[in-house]
């Protein structure tokens, strides 16, 4: 799903743009604080990221966590490529990152992380995943935006931003650590 | 990161060889087997990739390591995995290879790996069928597989191929792998030097872009790697060379050997090893060898090749 997306981004015309590199830092302290509320074990805390950008959001956390509580909570990365259930649509083009969870999943809390949530295949996928490596006490989903068209029974905990979309538009999460900047655009798919 | 998101594509249904595949190509490879290498280190050791496609392991030669280690990766991938092996099939009652493939295809196989003492056999079955063929050994021309785990096993150690001096040494001539190793090396930018007794090179050798040698010291001398070949005096090689002891003198491989080569060599052989006839026992479990993380290797790189070889074919038969 993802590699498709990365596709289609390179094929969009920009329409407005949502959440400014100050709405993502707020929205992130935000989330981080949901979170701290929500579950007060903070020593049984995991962090995994969906490959790429949910690892660097997941990453970003850590930080806000170890800022706010001076704690290091162990950061997992997941790649779903090996879980998905689209391979004919992946077709040529197979992009397989690593998946790196080197720590006891058992009995923790994880807060798993994107940063859009659309139909909800990537998640299941990621809990599939997940579950591999173990029983874990819970798994929250933490997303920066949840643009709806949900096909799968899937609802995300901590939600940084709802956006309303229509299928025909892409919603883009840019971030530093890999686009040189933090913003959230709207484009429309260009028709050719 | 970044440089990920520029996309190569795989368009390939099979895996005949190294000699048409590109630099990208056996790039892509090669990165997709350092993903498939962490399955392997989880408890539960399968993701469900391939669940649903099935795999015939179809081997006319026999072999345990590589069929074996197609299996596991296949496993790995979840895909169901029959193996067929000739001593029990109608090929002995006079099947041809094409009627073989096209019945496996009728059985809605999705992928045949092929070993094979004719060379062109995987290729054959490869333009005959809609099936995704593997080649794991064809005669004397590649076994592209045992190459590309070679090739991934330098670069986990070394970090890179470009700019590295390889040997090869062994029986050159009868060598698939060492055909399969110079393509895929020359591609990627290394230096290979190949040694062997000069009954044992194949005729216009050099024509490969190779340093040929029938000196072993002289090809150990600069060498990051050397690569030992097995002896196959199963084959009829033993006019080329009479003498099993003769030729551990001259070309195998050992300590006192070593003493003249770069410390750090990295010492590697394809599997099984005739301790005694091209390495030293002392050599075989030293410290240069990596031998046995080859064959760990190979099963991350045989998954990444019928992972992109699989998922290409869905897509092209669409």
């Amino acid at each position: 799903m993802r590699d498709i997306f990365l596709n289609m981004v390179k094929n969009f015309i920009q329409k407005s743009k949502v959440l400014s590199e100050e709405d993502i830092r707020n929205i992130l302290y935000r989330l981080t604080n949901q979170i701290l509320e929500n579950e007060p074990e903070v020593e049984n805390l995991i962090l995994i990221g969906i490959q790429t950008r949910g690892v660097y959001l997941a990453n970003r956390i850590k930080d806000i966590i170890k800022e706010i509580k001076n704690i290091e909570i162990p950061l997992g990365v997941l790649d779903i490529t090996f879980y998905r259930d689209d391979l004919t649509k992946v077709g040529t083009n197979p992009i397989v990152r690593t998946t790196d969870i080197d720590f006891d999943i058992n009995d923790k809390i994880i807060i798993l992380v994107d940063d859009v949530l659309f139909t909800g295949r990537t998640v299941r996928a990621a809990l599939d995943e997940i579950m591999d490596f173990g029983r874990p006490k819970k798994i929250k989903l933490l997303v920066l935006i949840d643009r709806g068209h949900r096909e799968l029974p899937i609802k995300a905990d901590f939600v940084g931003k709802n956006i309303p979309t229509s299928t025909d538009e892409v919603v883009v999460v840019y971030l530093k650590e890999i686009d040189d900047k933090d913003e959230v655009i709207i484009g429309n798919l260009k028709k050719d | 990161m970044k440089k990920q998101d520029n996309q190569i594509k795989w368009t390939r249904k099979d895996l005949l060889d190294l000699e048409s595949l590109s630099k990208e190509e056996i790039e892509l490879i090669l990165t997709t087997a350092e993903s498939f290498k962490e399955v392997s280190k989880r408890q539960i050791k399968k993701v469900p990739a391939l669940r649903g496609k099935t795999l015939v392991n179809l081997f006319y030669e026999p072999s345990t390591r590589t069929r074996v280690s197609f299996e596991i990766a296949a496993k790995r991938l979840s895909l169901d995995v029959i193996n067929i092996s000739v001593e029990t099939s109608s090929v002995r009652k006079g099947e041809t290879l094409i009627d073989t493939g096209k019945n496996i295809e009728a059985l809605k196989v999705d992928v045949i790996v092929v070993r094979h003492s004719s060379s062109g056999a995987a290729a054959l079955l490869a333009r005959h069928t809609n099936l995704s063929v593997v080649n794991a050994g064809d005669g004397w021309h590649e076994h592209p597989t045992q190459a590309l785990l070679d090739i991934f096993t330098i670069k986990e150690k070394l970090h890179r191929i470009e700019g590295l001096n390889i040997t090869i040494v062994g029986d050159i001539a009868h060598s698939r792998v060492a055909r399969s190793n110079i393509w895929g090396l020359k591609k990627l930018g290394a230096n290979v030097c190949v040694c062997a007794p000069e009954m044992l090179l194949p005729y216009e050798v050099e024509k490969f872009g190779v340093k040929v040698t029938t000196d072993l010291d002289e090809a150990l001398k600069d060498a990051d790697v050397v690569n030992v070949l097995r002896m196959q005096f199963e084959r009829d090689i033993q006019s080329a060379f009479p003498n099993q002891l003769e030729y551990f003198k001259k070309y195998g491989i050992t300590e006192e050997r070593l003493k003249y080569a770069k410390k750090d060599i990295i010492v590697m052989h394809p599997g099984p090893i005739n301790r005694g006839i091209e390495i030293s026992s002392a050599v075989a479990d030293g410290l240069n060898s990596v031998i046995l993380e080859q064959v760990t290797n190979g099963i991350a790189v045989r998954m990444a090749v019928l992972f992109l070889v699989v998922s290409a074919n869905e897509y092209l038969k669409r």
